[in-house]
């Protein structure tokens, strides 16, 4: 009898057992890969290195990037066309997603986890939204000028004390949004930064905001940690007027700059990646690569900086070596490497490469490819360990 | 080849190209795909993948009405100094300009 009743428990029970132990699991190491052209994304599994599964219905997503709510359980996706989308990456579930604009370039995350905020091209400016509804909580038109013309923005990011900082392509200016109040955002604008700024990052301990000019040769930088933060011009003329190689794709600053004591920069219009110390913002040195840089990623420790390049040379990636700033390896994935993420420890990192419809995975000290997981078009690799960083 | 034949066969070249504008704007098939591929792909990484727009300015018919095939053509193979348009010659040749030019303005991407 009591045989029985243990016999029958199990059969009741196990299940359960078994479905409980399918549900729980972390997330600390789960990802997604955009897949670019068909408005989906896949969850990732980056211990095991496989697909979880799908999301579809993303809508357009060939310029898409994303952040990780702090729980690392949700993803917030911005595409091109202005969807803001919340995806559950456990479920693997579209939760909600709103049509905020007419086109976009990318979002970040408060510090608190509560805001999210999205940069937009059509109409210029910023809007932010509560992350648990995605309802909106502040719209910032980027207007600028006696005319009132609303500017596109880039370079948006997080900062600590509930602020996100952007800046406006058309106007060249730098505005900082603090919500540290709970109402509406209070602004402070820093006019004239230069000619054409496109993209920026923040350093990973929130001090230092930097946008690359496409108009000159130079960098704007503002410490944030100064009493009276202002904008310094950074590495100006480091060109030094020479003629500009033709850039077919614009390079992206946002990412983990920081190798040890130096800033690593991708050049503009030159096949060259700027190295830069991180306190002086002196330039320390320049490495000439194989193409226009897109992508400068250092491992997360620092040691390594892994790079990608623009169209026609985006078939290679190159691994430069930080305190001899050597190129030590370059490798030939195939046409359009789009976009490199490492583990969070850098052991591994995930390459997309757009035209053969795969992710590769590579060891970071042996260079062997380790793994292929095949994606539709992918583009942007997100790893949830970005949850936890200012700035990604 | 005799001398005299090859002159004259250059001249009567020389005579037919003179009666046809500079070049052609026609491509094979296959370069067409790669063509229309290239333009979503990495025209598209500054103008979109739907060609609405980003960084750079739509190229959807409508957003092009203003501008002749020609003149839009010179802008691919030379770009626009000042901005981040590149010029694209040594990438595509003037036919390839030309096929995307009108190809963008008919809406003939795929």
């Amino acid at each position: 009898m009591r045989l029985f009743l243990a016999a029958l428990a199990i059969l009741v029970f196990a299940p359960c057992v078994e479905l409980q132990a399918a549900e729980l699991r972390g997330t600390g190491d789960l990802g997604i890969v955009i897949e670019r052209a068909s408005g989906s994304l896949q969850v990732i599994d980056v211990t095991a290195r496989r697909a979880l599964g799908r999301v579809e219905g993303l809508g357009d997503l060939s310029h898409a990037s994303a952040v990780f709510s702090p729980d690392q359980r949700y993803a917030f996706v911005f595409g091109r066309d202005g969807g803001l989308s919340k995806v559950d990456l456990l479920s693997r579930k579209l939760v909600k997603r709103v049509m905020q604009a007419g086109n976009s370039i990318g979002g970040a995350i408060s510090d608190d986890g509560r805001l999210i905020a999205v940069s937009n091209y059509k109409p210029g400016g910023v809007r932010v939204f509560d992350s648990e509804t995605l309802a909106p909580v502040a719209d910032i038109p980027a207007r600028y000028g006696d005319s009132g013309a609303r500017s596109k923005t880039v370079g948006l990011v997080d900062a600590p004390g509930r602020r996100f900082i952007f800046t406006l392509y058309d106007a060249g200016e730098i505005w900082v949004a603090d919500f540290s109040n709970g109402g509406g955002p209070a602004i402070t604008k820093f006019a004239g930064i230069g000619d054409l700024p496109y993209d920026a990052l923040i350093t990973g301990d929130g001090r230092h905001y930097i946008a690359g000019l496409f108009g000159e040769d130079g960098l704007a930088h503002i410490d944030l940690w100064a009493a009276e933060p202002r904008v310094e011009r950074i590495l100006d003329g480091y060109g030094r007027g020479e003629e500009k190689l033709p850039v077919y794709k614009m390079p992206h600053l946002e990412g983990w700059a920081r190798a040890g004591d130096r800033l690593m920069l991708p050049a503009v219009g030159r096949h060259e990646v700027l190295a830069v110390d991180a306190d002086s913002f002196q330039e320390v040195g320049r490495i000439a690569v194989h193409g226009q840089p897109i992508f400068a990623v250092a491992r997360p420790d620092g040691r390594q900086v892994w790079v990608n390049f623009a169209h026609p040379l985006n078939d290679t990636v190159q691994v430069i070596d930080v305190p001899s700033q050597e190129v030590v390896h370059s490798f030939k994935p195939g046409p359009a490497v789009l976009h490199l993420e490492f583990t969070p420890r850098g052991h591994e990192v995930w390459i997309s490469v757009r035209d053969s419809d795969k992710v590769e995975v590579y060891d970071t000290r042996s260079f062997e490819k380790i793994a292929e997981l095949p994606m539709a078009k992918p583009s942007g690799i997100f790893f949830t360990a970005r949850a936890h960083r200012i700035g990604l | 080849m005799e001398p005299v034949r090859l002159l004259t066969l250059s001249l009567a070249g020389l005579v037919v190209l003179a009666g046809m504008p500079a070049y052609a704007g026609e491509v094979p098939p296959e370069r067409a795909a790669a063509l229309s591929y290239l333009v979503r792909q990495d025209c598209g990484s500054c103008h979109g993948m739907t060609l609405r727009g980003g960084l750079g300015r739509p190229l959807v018919p409508e957003a092009l009405e203003g501008a002749g095939a020609d003149a839009l053509a010179e802008v691919i193979l030379d770009g626009i100094p000042g901005t981040p348009m590149p010029p694209w010659r040594g990438q595509l040749s003037e036919d390839e300009a030309l096929w995307i030019a009108r190809a963008l303005k008919e809406g003939r991407i795929e």
